[in-house]
């Protein structure tokens, strides 16, 4: 019987109730971006800087994670050192620099790594194959688009060119052997991965050894945070910052988008709560007399309450799927744009669907929803019987 | 026979601006068991305001009303819903049915609020509009009957809950002279079968369907006649 009222109040005004149901579907959509945004970056870092396995990053002191910029001379002896722990499973050394490759009218510029194929934490193979000799190289796709190249194709390449000379610096002949997708890189960014050995032989500096940065996979169920103070403790000139505190440091800096993101989410509770709030309003106004006389004929007041906020909360449920599939459609527009900012890797999502964003936008919804029908019912159910009919009579 | 309402010393003002109006003035009277009152008088004299207070959908200024000896003028909200519930039956001039729901379902509408659930619900709400004359149009909606049809189901779903008193606003006033016939032969069924009836009315031929007319004038009872 409160399910049949309810429904037949919502039908008694089925344009209007359509109109209301779309308005609080795209608050629940703009509430369900905001809910994605607060906790996506975070959980898209997290999930980019554990995909690999690698719980601790080792860089040069001072430096970011990762400066092509800065190096670490003699790398590779602490690279051996730190082999020889026991509870290290695989050291990952990366050298960063810069290949040039000529084309027809000048020379493609491209991020390089020099890395070791075994245990690279770079890229996926989406194509080819790994690496196995020095002369070879893959490539990710807007590299290969740039040059005009595939896998199976040779191209030379140096660490610098002279664009007047037309010449290169450290050239080598080098086949494509595989397509990859970097992990780090931003899209649209060229980057091509060689033997470390090569990138260094190429730059000129075999016998410095350099490494940019190590990344380093412990054995199960190491305490982290302790590996991480002995290995600084032992190498003076290194940083070491694992996972835990890269995502720390990844949260201060999208303080601000949380900040917005709550602030904007607030706004679109608020105006969902608003429109549901003005459509109980109206049509509890409509029905006063309705509600009188179901009060008089001796239905309890709670009852009357329990209608209202049913055909409020109904409303909420008709609207969530809609604004869930507007959210998913918005965060991934607005995702695709947010990708080309410069600088962040391909595989973060400022928008990341999580269950728990669903449901908290949802549970949101629900309660705005339903705070938003108990005062206007609950102010309808308790006027003044008589008085209401006698003013209903005299209308 | 013992009064199934009590009234005494009835005051009802209103505020109105920085006066106080007394809509009804020091009203006393019983309604016994099984009675058929009528109450008439011109209009503003405080016929509907001592319905309402009988009803309990309004409170008294001072002054008491008993119904079956409860004293019920002081009621909390919620005991008053209660006692209108299961002991007092509403009819009003305007009909007041729910326009969404059928027939039928108005008349479940105060059996859902008591409890009754399922097939035994549905089972007395037809058997009330049987008892009405409308078994036949038990899924129809409000706007598909005649006025005089909506009358009866309106005193259907005041029959409801079996309530020994029922109060009727005007049950007429909306009707065509002929249907307002049917309307105080149904009443009188309603009296005839036990039912107490309490009756307020501009109605001649409604008043003078009952036992007992009383009058009133500027809120206070000037007449109290059996009429046979």
């Amino acid at each position: 019987m409160l399910l049949t009222l309810a429904a037949a109040s919502l039908l008694r005004h089925r344009a209007r109730t359509l109109l209301a149901i779309l308005g609080v579907a795209v608050s629940a959509g703009m509430l369900l971006d905001m809910v994605m945004l607060s906790s996506g970056m975070r959980e898209s870092f997290r999930s980019l800087l554990v995909s690999q396995g690698f719980q601790l990053r080792i860089s040069p002191k001072g430096t970011l994670p990762f400066d092509t910029e800065a190096t670490i001379r003699d790398g590779d002896s602490i690279v051996t050192l730190l082999r020889g722990m026991t509870d290290v499973m695989a050291v990952s050394p990366v050298l960063g620099g810069q290949l040039h490759i000529p084309v027809a009218n000048g020379a493609v510029a491209t991020s390089a790594l020099g890395i070791i194929p075994s245990v690279e934490g770079d890229y996926e193979l989406v194509g080819g194959r790994q690496l196995a000799r020095a002369n070879e190289m893959v490539a990710n796709d807007a590299l290969l688009r740039a040059l005009g190249r595939a896998v199976g194709d040779t191209v030379h390449a140096g660490s610098g060119y002279d664009s007047q000379l037309r010449s290169l610096a450290g050239e080598r002949v080098l086949h494509i052997v595989g397509r990859a997708r970097f992990v780090y890189m931003a899209s649209e960014q060229k980057g091509a991965a060689v033997p470390i050995t090569t990138l260094r032989d190429m730059q000129g500096r075999g016998d410095d050894k350099p490494v940019s940065l190590m990344m380093v996979r412990l054995a199960p169920d190491q305490d982290v945070e302790a590996a991480r103070a002995r290995i600084e403790r032992l190498f003076p000139r290194v940083t070491v910052i694992s996972t835990a505190e890269a995502l720390q440091q990844v949260d201060e800096r999208l303080s601000y988008f949380r900040q917005l993101a709550v602030i904007l989410g607030a706004v679109s509770l608020v105006v969902g709560f608003l429109l549901v709030t003005t459509l109980v309003t109206v049509s509890v106004n409509e029905r006063i007399g309705e509600i009188a006389v179901m009060r008089a004929i001796g239905v309890h007041r709670w009852r009357v309450v329990a209608q209202i906020v049913t055909e409020a909360g109904a409303m909420m449920l008709a609207a969530t799927p809609l604004g869930l599939a507007l959210g998913l459609i918005t965060a991934r527009y607005l995702n695709s744009i947010l990708a080309r900012f410069p600088g962040v890797p391909e595989r973060i999502d400022f928008f990341l669907f999580q269950p728990r964003s669903a449901w908290t936008a949802l549970a949101l919804l629900a309660v705005s929803g339903v705070l938003a029908a108990v005062y206007p019912s609950w102010r309808s159910a308790s006027l003044p019987i008589a008085t209401t009919l006698r003013q209903e009579a005299v209308g | 026979m013992s009064a199934l309402v009590q009234v005494r010393e009835l005051v009802r003002e209103y505020p109105m601006g920085q006066e106080r109006v007394a809509a009804l003035r020091g009203v006393s009277f019983d309604v016994v068991a099984g009675d058929y009152a009528a109450i008439v008088g011109p209009s503003g004299c405080g016929k509907s305001t001592l319905l309402n207070l009988i009803g309990v959908i309004d409170r008294p200024t001072s002054g008491s009303v008993s119904i079956g000896g409860d004293r019920v003028d002081q009621l909390s909200d919620a005991r008053a819903t209660e006692f209108r519930l299961r002991r007092i039956g509403f009819v009003f001039q305007r009909f007041y049915l729910m326009q969404a729901l059928t027939a039928r379902e108005n008349v479940e509408l105060p059996l859902s609020e008591a409890g009754l659930k399922g097939a035994p619900r549905r089972e007395r709400a037809r058997a009330l509009l049987e008892y009405v004359g409308l078994g036949a149009r038990e899924k129809h909606r409000p706007s598909q009957l005649s006025g005089g049809e909506q009358q009866r189901v309106a005193i259907a779903r005041a029959l409801a809950n079996a309530p020994r008193l029922l109060l009727a606003d005007e049950p007429t006033g909306e009707l065509d002279a002929r249907t307002g016939e049917e309307m105080i032969a149904l009443f009188e069924r309603l009296n005839t079968d036990g039912t107490t009836i309490l009756v307020v009315t501009h109605d001649e031929d409604l008043a003078g369907a009952a036992r007992r007319v009383i009058h009133m004038r500027d809120g206070t009872i000037v007449g109290d006649e059996r009429a046979r």
